[in-house]
């Protein structure tokens, strides 16, 4: 795989005129410029590491910090799992905002991973009265209760599917992630997805440059550009690191709980062996290994 | 190198014919031109502004345009309607017009290709797409199928076009051998564009309302309804406005098959109203956005509403003989038809499908203006593309228009060729 792409980086710049590709992007190295970087998944080891150099020297022009973009793989034996408790969600949003905080999202336009829904008791789960945009400051609110709804992490990802130029994939670890240097905007993976859970750069993203997270990875929180779909990636830069995901730290009534599925001793383990399990939209076969479950 | 040579005579002898013209050509010229630099403004902006510049969001993340580019799609496949009874049954009077449908199914391609061009946001990536070069996902994703098969479609009908037109300009009758089977292949490949188009929503089960196995059918119901319709109104214009000698009987033949089409189309749409309704489970949600409105969301309601009655209604002047075969009446249905299958593929199909959304959030779209300015300039560089083809494709099928060198070309008034058949 890898010995195809300096070829085809060749082919593009004979074709494309590299000289007026590279002035456009104001880049020193020409075939490193974003349109003639190739897709992440077919990239040798080398090209990794040019590429992230590169990547790493604009980030730090624009936002006039360092910042880190990490290419860490998945680990052995490993793969990763979510689980919340329906039961002890108070629908504070804390986890929508630190969200945003670790994985770079833009301030504006207003671009969230998770959005949590607010649910009647009586109806039970029922998306058609469901309410998003319920006031914060008064939760919980008598007879309702809360689902937080980002990435469900489907092992049979309709996205996945969708997207025709394949970059968007599975990876080992179970993480469904997003190529945004290869992304052509199609959208597609959101008419694919039965969860909302991809949003789109509408407009070019902002991010004030004191907030923005310096510790990225290249398949995950790293700034995006405008015309990209995004998505929850379970906090690929730290949980590949043995980090918890964002939204679990912060969680006030430890309602979201996270592991390793593969590993019998993990808290999504016991979750999944000693509660009642529900997983969204289950007809549709799309078998999250992100589990929603009544533990009160 | 003399063929290359003719070729290229040819080539000098078209762009001879679309540079003369009189003044309500070069009016109709200048309204398009006109036009697409609106579009492209618009479309710059939208480029600078990112797809912030349209009313799509994340909640209905498809929309005006790629409606825009299904109803085209549709158009295109609609030059079959033509070849099955010119060339399956060998029914002389429509052979005529066959390359018409074929020059519409060219101009209504191009149209789809700009349509999915603007509505994605990194359209400088476009390479990604292509085989060999990109990393086209075959043969998992439909669109990247639909990319396949509209381009395969397209390629198809220029090189019948090309071959048959630059035939004639030769002097020879094209060799039956080489296009039948490339025009009889053009009858499966137009059902394939719109079976594949249809598949994009079909196969997608996060969306109820484009879930239906019944999407295809309607898909194709719908376009041998509104491709014709244009071809019918052409041809009247040809056959007034040159010496093009076409058939009162071809016209009524294709207004014919057309009402059989539009009666199918509405049985579908009925199959699928009923199912929906009389289940009345969660899905049905979708069609009362269509059809009633949801609480104060009702943007759409009263297009979905014409579109219905302008099918019944071109459906009942088509059905009647007495009014199909009246010039005034076939116009009029023939309008209240494109009307009608453009509001229904345009809007019908892709906001209801986004609204509510999947979690149940109803986000109520409406077209920007940016999104209207685009659309009307891609509209017009079809329209002009057509225009210009038509001019070339005229002169030469009534044997006004040959290399110089050829003999046996009659007068003006007397082609020693017979039109294509």
């Amino acid at each position: 795989m890898t010995k195809t792409t300096p070829s085809r980086r060749e082919f593009l710049c004979a074709l494309g005129g590299c000289a007026a590709a590279a002035t456009a992007a104001g880049c020193s190295d020409l075939t490193h410029t974003s349109w003639f970087r190739s897709a992440f998944r077919e990239l040798g080891d080398d090209e990794k590491k040019a590429i992230v150099a590169d990547l790493e020297r604009e980030h730090a022009v624009k936002y006039g910090k360092p910042v880190k973009v990490g290419t860490e793989g998945p680990l052995p034996d490993v793969e990763f799992g979510y689980a919340l408790d329906i039961s002890r969600c108070i629908g504070c949003r804390r986890c929508v905002y630190s969200c945003v905080d670790e994985n770079n999202q833009s301030r504006d336009p207003q671009l969230h991973w998770i959005r949590v829904l607010e649910m009647d008791k009586e109806k039970g789960i029922d998306f058609a009265h469901a309410n998003a945009y319920y006031e914060a400051e008064k939760v919980p609110r008598d007879g309702h209760f809360y689902l937080p709804v980002a990435c469900q992490q489907c092992r049979n990802a309709p996205c996945v599917r969708a997207c025709p130029v394949g970059a968007t994939w599975m990876e080992k670890d179970g993480i469904v992630v997003i190529d945004y240097d290869w992304c052509i905007g199609c959208r597609c993976c959101m008419s694919a997805c039965p969860y909302g859970a991809r949003h789109f750069n509408y407009g070019e993203p902002h991010v004030p440059p004191e907030q923005l997270n310096p510790d990225t990875h290249y398949l995950g929180n790293r700034p995006r550009t405008k015309g990209v779909v995004e998505k929850c990636t379970f906090c690929i830069q730290r949980v590949r690191k043995g980090r918890y995901p964002a939204c679990v730290e912060v969680c006030p009534v430890g309602a979201r709980k996270f592991g390793n599925l593969l590993d019998p001793d993990s808290e999504v383990r016991y979750v999944l062996e000693h509660k009642r399990v529900y997983v969204l939209k289950a007809e549709l076969n799309t078998r999250p290994k992100f589990f929603y479950f009544y533990g009160l | 190198m003399a063929t290359l040579r003719r070729f290229w005579q040819f080539a000098l002898a078209s762009l001879h014919i679309v540079l003369r013209g009189n003044v309500y050509y070069w009016i109709w010229i200048a309204a398009l031109l006109l036009l697409i630099g609106a579009g492209a403004v618009a479309y710059a902006h939208q480029l600078q502004a990112g797809l912030i510049a349209t009313n799509m969001r994340d909640q209905v993340s498809w929309a005006f345009y790629i409606g825009n580019f299904t109803f085209l799609v549709g158009v295109a496949a609609a030059a079959v309607l033509l070849v099955i009874p010119a060339y399956v049954y060998d029914w002389k009077p429509i052979k005529e017009v066959v390359i018409l449908g074929e020059l519409l199914a060219i101009a209504s391609i191009v149209m789809c290709g700009l349509f999915v061009t603007v509505d994605i946001g990194r359209p400088e990536r476009f390479w990604h797409l292509l085989p060999g070069l990109g990393s086209l996902n075959v043969p998992q994703s439909l669109l990247a199928w639909d990319v396949l098969v509209l381009n395969g479609y397209l390629v198809l009908n220029l090189v019948i076009v090309t071959y048959m037109l630059f035939s004639l300009y030769r002097g020879r009758h094209p060799a039956k051998k080489v296009f039948l089977p490339l025009v009889l292949f053009s009858i499966p490949a137009a059902i394939a564009i719109h079976t594949v188009t249809a598949f994009l929503y079909n196969g997608l089960p996060a969306r109820p309302f484009w879930n239906a196995s019944i999407l295809a059918p309607r898909f194709i119901a719908s376009a041998l309804c509104s491709g014709p319709a244009v071809l019918l109104i052409l041809m009247q214009l040809l056959r007034r406005f040159t010496r093009f000698d076409i058939d009162d009987r071809a016209i009524w033949k294709v207004a014919e098959l057309m009402a059989y089409t539009m009666f199918l189309n509405l049985f579908l749409l009925g199959a699928e109203v009923f199912k929906d309704v009389y289940s009345d489970t969660e899905h049905l949600v979708h069609m009362r956005y269509m059809f009633v409105g949801l609480g104060e969301h009702r943007a759409i309601v009263p297009y979905m509403w014409f579109s219905v009655f302008c099918s019944i209604a071109a459906f009942l002047l088509f059905l009647i003989p007495k009014t199909r075969r009246n010039p005034l009446t076939l116009n009029l249905g023939c309008v209240l038809i494109w009307i009608g299958v453009y509001l229904e593929k345009g809007m019908g199909l892709v906001i209801p499908g986004m609204t509510p959304d999947t979690l149940g959030e109803i986000y109520e779209y409406f077209p920007s203006n940016v999104e209207l300015w685009v659309a009307a300039g891609i509209f017009a560089v079809g329209f002009l593309l057509f225009t210009l083809m038509v001019k070339v494709a005229t002169p030469i099928m009534l044997g006004e228009l040959h290399a110089s060198d050829v003999q046996g070309i009659g007068h003006a008034d007397e082609p020693a060729h017979e039109p294509v058949r």
